[in-house]
């Protein structure tokens, strides 16, 4: 098969590297052949960040270039169109409509791009955007923004749900599982 | 075991297999990992060192001892433990020690991105460069034989990319080797001129011996196609990004061993092949060796030696030769405009307060490396260099030794805890023994915070988390000979304010420890959130002045997210007019 491509992006932060080894994980046991680009070091002090996983029968690189990814899944409104140049034609763009001011919007020195997502829309983009936020504090926390976002990501997959919930429990340390399994759930439904 | 495992956990899988009984390293990204993951294992022991020529020294002991060893470090901490290496290469080892050293093209975390292989070939010790994790797995195992059987420490070079790429590596079961026998050997191992001089040839005998390795290992290998119009010498990440590119339609010759470099494979491969190329991150290594072998060849004229690769450079690079790539991807649009995100100080982060007194009072600030290195952007923009590991501390007495009373009055330098202990303390020494009036601020946050929380002597916890002897800050900054050491809470403006002006005045150089841990830090327990009271908010902006995230302006009025704030309360203190609150005890 022809290799698949997605993108985690955010704000350092948000949990993206979670996201990317639950993800790896998940795709190693339907076994295909898997390749993860994690981000460390600086940018996770609240910088934009970006993840990718691939896979297919055979992946060579680890990163992903403009018209390369077929899913983009971002953690924040802006940085999903930080990214969208990557997204290949046909490709799917997920996104959380939270918005967190970067340093240039707080310093005053730019404006929050409140209609980023519509301006997308409008070029011909395959937006799903939806608050991801409310339903990771029902289920406990503003840190299970992740997972429930891997929950709206599933869905437009083949890999069954129990796949993805085996998966969940490998990743996920036992004291937080409960927790993520409710955000996992809120982002499938 | 099967196991999905970035690159440098797959080192660490390597070493740990290959039988190493002793790690030494100071963090640095893209390198820490490897130790953390090693750390994991009991029968091993373990450490972070306070800088990397410590660790390099302390694996070499071990070497010496007849254990096998290893260190591990980032590109620039190879610079630190430069002194040992060349030396090492002279010594050769007794039992196997590699050192893992990882390069950082593109600068994801760095200062600059210099390229380790050039101290392969100065210190004329051999390098491995694996791909990806699954060879990194085998390259580090491979690496402590190496390291025995041609009596040399080896370097395994990393890159950001691949250290922090997973793939599935199968694993292994560890090899215990036994210690080797301690045998004093005076004409080995001590060098001085007399030995060293007898030392010298050896080593030029051993690269003879790892050149004629490196024609026939299993380090390098030649992959030709039927299409022999071109041949791509490559490396690293490099060899992946061709191969995205181009599947298995080229020729390729693969070098996993950079020093040194075989003669007879690449002259082979380039007379089986057209138009030869060398596709290698930063700097021309390969491609040099190519042309002093005579050989025509194009590398870094197409592909740059700044930043990294990506399957879109070696693409672009190749159409622009008027090669045909088989699939061109189609994107669906272009990105729109849209602000920057740097990465910034977190909020609650305790520098924050510190900096903001400096900017406040115009004062010059001698930077260093580790988290703080961020109050160099806006808002801020409190630093005014930036060099190395310990450069605020002897740079601001040479600053000082320049400029006299005139700066002496309104300078300072910043050092974190662990940048402190790693080279801060001998410039500290500098500044009471040829007397600057320097005022050095150590911003001691508990932690090694940049790479990701690890260990240091100041902590007083050791790489494992267990109860470690703990250096007592104030007496060590008093016995190298600063007479002024005060402490002050940075999340108590007017107390650093006091501190600041104070020592700055002094007429004898003084330190100031501002101290608080980081509030990632598991023990730190956040206070409830902070919040803006809109009717005594007049919205002057003033809180915003020192950069927290958890603040923005929304209609007119200063807003407080209360997802991201810890209650610090610094803005409080800034606020004229008590409309920020909500957290009292």
């Amino acid at each position: 098969m022809k290799t698949t491509s997605v993108m985690i992006v955010g704000v350092g932060g948000q949990g993206s590297l979670l996201a990317s080894r639950l993800l790896g994980t998940l795709l190693t046991d339907e076994g295909y052949d898997v390749k993860v680009s994690e981000v460390h070091g600086m940018s996770q002090r609240g910088g934009s960040v970006v993840t990718y996983v691939r896979f297919g029968d055979k992946v060579y690189s680890p990163i992903v270039t403009e018209g390369e990814c077929d899913f983009i899944i971002s953690f924040e409104k802006l940085e999903a169109a930080r990214y969208a140049g990557c997204l290949r034609k046909g490709g799917k763009i997920i996104v959380n409509t939270q918005e967190i001011d970067p340093m240039p919007v707080i310093t005053g020195a730019a404006e929050y791009p409140q209609k980023v997502l519509e301006e997308l829309k409008a070029a011909g983009f395959d937006v799903d955007d939806f608050d991801a936020l409310a339903p990771a504090m029902e289920a406990g926390s503003a840190k299970a923004v992740n997972i429930v976002l891997m929950g709206h990501f599933a869905k437009c997959t083949d890999i069954p749900k129990e796949k993805w919930i085996n998966a969940l429990k490998k990743v996920i340390q036992p004291r937080f599982l409960e927790m993520n399994l409710k955000a996992f759930e809120l982002g499938y439904q | 075991m099967k196991k999905l495992v970035i690159g440098n956990e797959a080192v660490a899988w390597g070493l740990y297999n290959g039988g190493i009984g002793l790690v030494s390293s100071y963090p640095g990204t893209p390198s820490t990992e490897i130790t953390e993951f090693l750390a994991k294992h009991d029968d091993i022991h373990s450490e972070w060192a306070p800088n990397e020529k410590v660790a390099m020294e302390t694996a070499f002991g071990a070497s010496l001892a007849g254990m096998r060893s290893v260190c591990a470090m980032k590109h620039v901490g190879l610079n630190v433990a430069a002194d040992p290496l060349f030396t090492m290469s002279y010594t050769g080892v007794t039992a196997g020690m590699v050192i893992c050293v990882a390069d950082d093209p593109a600068m994801h975390s760095s200062q600059n991105e210099q390229d380790s292989r050039h101290y392969a070939i100065a210190a004329k010790v051999p390098m491995l460069e694996p791909s990806d994790s699954a060879e990194a797995y085998m390259f580090a195992k491979n690496a402590l034989a190496l390291s025995e059987e041609y009596d040399t420490p080896v370097l395994l070079r990393m890159c950001t990319r691949i250290a922090h790429s997973q793939c599935v590596v199968d694993i292994g079961e560890r090899e215990e080797v036994p210690l080797k026998d301690y045998v004093k050997q005076p004409a080995k191992y001590i060098m001085m001129p007399g030995y060293a001089k007898l030392r010298h040839p050896v080593v030029e005998e051993r690269t003879e011996k790892l050149k004629a390795l490196a024609e026939n290992c299993a380090f390098n290998r030649v992959e030709m196609a039927e299409n022999r119009e071109i041949g791509i010498i490559t490396s690293g990440c490099s060899y992946l990004y061709v191969r995205e590119v181009f599947g298995d339609s080229v020729s390729v010759l693969k070098i996993g061993m950079p020093n040194p470099l075989p003669e007879k494979l690449i002259r082979d491969f380039a007379a089986q092949v057209g138009k030869l190329y060398v596709i290698e991150e930063l700097d021309p290594v390969i491609e040099n060796h190519v042309k002093a072998l005579g050989i025509e060849v194009t590398g870094k004229k197409l592909f740059s030696a700044v930043g990294e690769f990506s399957q879109k450079t070696i693409r672009d690079a190749f159409l622009k030769e008027g090669l045909k790539i088989a699939e061109i991807p189609e994107a669906q649009g272009s990105a729109p405009a849209v602000p920057g995100r740097p990465p910034m100080m977190c909020s609650g982060c305790p520098h924050r307060g510190m900096y903001y007194t400096l900017v406040k009072n115009k004062i010059t600030v001698i930077g260093d490396i580790g988290c703080y290195t961020l109050g160099a952007v806006a808002p801020l923009n409190a630093l005014d260099s930036t060099l190395c590991m310990g450069a605020s501390v002897s740079g601001i007495h040479g600053f000082n030794a320049a400029r006299g009373r005139e700066t002496e009055k309104k300078t300072v330098a910043v050092i974190g805890d662990s940048t402190f202990m790693h080279s801060g303390m001998t410039g500290l020494v500098n500044i009471a023994y040829n007397a600057t009036n320097s005022t050095v601020i150590i911003l001691d946050n508990s932690i090694t915070g940049m790479t990701g929380h690890q260990q240091n002597p100041t902590t007083g916890y050791n790489i494992k988390g267990d109860p470690a002897a703990k250096v007592d800050l104030e007496a060590l900054c008093r016995a190298l000979g600063i007479n002024r050491v005060r402490v002050v809470d940075p999340y108590d403006l007017k107390a650093c304010e006091e501190a600041v002006l104070e020592e700055l005045a002094a007429e004898e150089p003084s330190v100031i420890i501002s101290r608080r841990p980081c509030v990632l830090l598991k023990y730190v327990k956040p206070k409830k959130p902070l919040e803006v009271d809109p009717d005594k908010c007049r919205g002057c902006r003033k809180c915003m002045k020192m950069g927290c995230p958890s603040i923005s302006f929304r209609e007119g009025k200063a807003h407080i997210d209360n997802t991201l704030c810890i209650g610090c309360g610094v803005c409080g203190q800034l606020c004229a007019f008590g409309a920020i609150g909500g957290n009292a005890e």
